[in-house]
């Protein structure tokens, strides 16, 4: 069995699983946030009044964590009252792991997921929200769910999948300075298109993930939701355990899959062979080498989001950005409020700063067009999020090319699409 | 359960957007998202690509488009706005994984796989019966059946039971 089946197994309690196989698995960690979380407070209000009874208390709250990261901080009326109500809601049920804004550590769920280590290898983790596949990265099931989902999960502590087939991308060579985990994950998305995994696991193999920084191996996991995988996935390695080893004492119980595992289809790739690549409008598998669209004007540069917002990424966009000043306007926005702070220790913020970018409070913002900067009409944006959609950002007419965090860092000192390569650092 | 139905069988008007990926954010864009009041949802259905279609649908018609109908987001506001604003059936040739299980598990409509040939057969406006207990699909306007995937077991059991939430599991 592969990782993903042998999880899955264990977690319904069986010997053996095989793709198509569907069954009630036993949830380890749920989480829900300020855009799913007041969707599971109307479910449980409608249960309530349909059963004519109190819903007094959730499975197990220790299992639950809740972020605020869409709308915050508030940003308006609407979104200050699915904050009450979401406090009101961990209060209520006894939920004590609530990472709030302004009150300590804080930020994108998918980034508090592995930064406070709230999953761990082995396990079965449920968000509500469709990103959730990123915590994939450190070997475990991984997959983003409906508040409807979510609210069964917290009165029943399991949920229904199907076992997914597995896609196993294997990824080996050397890799070249001017290349991240975004070109290769945007590259399969091209190759694959954005249903090409509808429904499936991807696993990541080869010399080169052995070689990621986790943080980077989340880059992959993250958008595989945009190639419509079920799930994404890295077995645990040396690097996983370091990484949680700096985070967390909790024991677990890694999972790697079997030897003779089978796959529903395998590729490969050879990182020397990869251009910083870049999604055109209006699709994450609409792909072009940066160097095809060198001189594309752009109106702003965006460094934020789960996907492009992490340690990893603000020291690469800074090493592009040093002594140069940006010539579109530039936002940065950490990911979390630990990650903000580890870049102001580094020099990573001054950096920024100096060069002339807005540095922006750790938020979901304006990656899924909330606030804090989208896009009005025909205005082009350069961003290291994971989404362009028509309207994804801001007006429908608006255009967002997807990209690494060093070609957008590029293409925010020329004010064009640039490949880093082009700019002398 | 709207006026239309009869039993497992509903009947409605079609509209159809004749593309692939029809996404969660021109269904129901990010802004939105703090909206949780269903009805105002419903204003605001398919605003990314039609912002007419609120008045053009009905209680109880259907909607038919291409294949990864719904990817992106897991928000449930996108089958909760298509339902509000009256559909209660999408046909297409498939759909993103967490967009098929809120519409089953949310019991909010009826997420149905058609093949592409008969995607390219119905028309917009074309006038409907979808007898899911028999799989089968007649189209009142041409004159046609068409075949409609059968719904697996379990999900089957679900749309049964009108959601996950009121649905018993017996596995």
């Amino acid at each position: 069995m592969t990782i993903t089946e042998k999880i899955l197994a264990r977690a319904s309690g069986k010997q053996k699983l095989s793709p198509g196989d569907v069954m009630f698995a036993k949830v380890d960690r749920v989480m829900l946030h300020d855009v799913s979380g007041p969707g599971v407070i109307k479910v449980f209000s409608e249960w309530e009044k349909k059963r004519g009874l109190k819903l007094n208390q959730i499975w197990d709250p220790d299992r639950v964590w809740v972020t605020e990261d869409h709308f915050v901080p508030s940003a308006d009326r609407i979104s200050a009252e699915n904050i009450t109500s979401l406090s009101n809601f961990t209060k209520q049920y006894g939920i004590n792991k609530h990472f709030k804004y302004g009150l300590g550590q804080y930020g994108i769920c998918h980034t508090l997921s592995h930064e406070e280590a709230m999953v761990l290898p082995g396990e079965v983790y449920v968000g509500g929200d469709s990103h959730t596949n990123t915590t994939g990265a450190i070997g475990a099931f991984a997959a983003g769910l409906g508040h409807t989902d979510i609210a069964y999960v917290l009165m029943n502590g399991r949920i229904w999948f199907k076992v997914p087939e597995t896609m196993l991308f294997k990824i080996d060579g050397i890799k070249p300075d001017h290349i991240m985990a975004k070109d290769i994950i945007l590259k399969i998305i091209g190759d694959i298109g954005t249903d090409g995994a509808n429904y499936k696991a991807m696993q990541f193999v080869g010399s080169i993930i052995k070689d990621l920084p986790m943080e980077e191996r989340l880059t992959l996991t993250n958008m595989t939701t945009e190639a419509g995988a079920k799930n994404g996935i890295i077995e645990p390695d040396e690097t996983t355990y370091a990484y949680l080893g700096e985070r967390t004492d909790a024991k677990y119980f890694p999972v790697h899959s079997d030897l003779d595992a089978q796959y529903s289809e395998v590729y490969t790739y050879e990182i020397e062979k990869l251009e910083p690549t870049v999604a055109k409008p209006f699709s994450p598998g609409n792909i072009s080498a940066a160097r095809e669209l060198q001189g594309t004007e752009l109106d702003k540069a965006y460094i934020g989001s789960c996907t492009g917002a992490k340690l990893e990424d603000l020291r690469a966009a800074a090493q592009i950005l040093k002594d140069k000043k940006v010539k579109i306007r530039t936002e940065v926005l950490p990911a979390a409020q630990s990650i903000y702070m580890k870049a102001l220790k580094e020099g990573l913020i001054n950096i920024f700063m100096q060069a002339g970018a807005l540095v922006g409070p750790p938020t979901c913002g304006a990656c899924c067009g909330a606030h804090m900067g989208v896009l009005g009409k025909d205005e082009v944006c350069i961003s290291t999020t994971n989404r362009n959609f028509p309207g994804r950002m801001g007006h429908v007419e608006s255009k967002t090319y997807l990209a690494s965090p060093i070609v957008v860092a590029a293409s925010a000192v020329t004010g064009k699409i640039t490949d880093p390569r082009d700019v002398r650092i | 359960m709207n006026d239309r139905s009869n039993g497992k069988s509903i009947r409605g008007k079609v509209h159809k957007y004749d593309r692939d990926n029809i996404d969660t954010d021109v269904i129901i864009p990010g802004p939105y998202l703090k909206i949780h009041d269903h009805k105002e949802l419903a204003k605001h259905a398919m605003e990314g690509i039609d912002p007419s279609f609120p008045e053009k649908v009905s209680q109880g018609d259907f909607l038919v488009a291409g294949s990864n109908f719904g990817c992106g987001s897991s928000r449930e506001h996108a089958p909760i706005a298509l339902s509000q604003a009256g559909i209660k059936a999408i046909l297409a040739q498939s759909f993103a994984r967490i967009f098929y299980r809120n519409a089953v598990d949310g019991g909010y409509l009826l997420p149905i796989e058609i093949d592409k040939s008969t995607v390219n057969k119905i028309s917009n406006g074309d006038e409907l019966e979808i007898d899911i207990s028999k799989n089968e699909i007649t189209n009142i306007t041409k004159k046609e059946h068409y075949f409609m995937r059968p719904f697996p077991e379990l999900i089957a059991k679900i749309v049964e039971a009108g959601g996950l939430i009121n649905y018993r599991p017996d596995i």
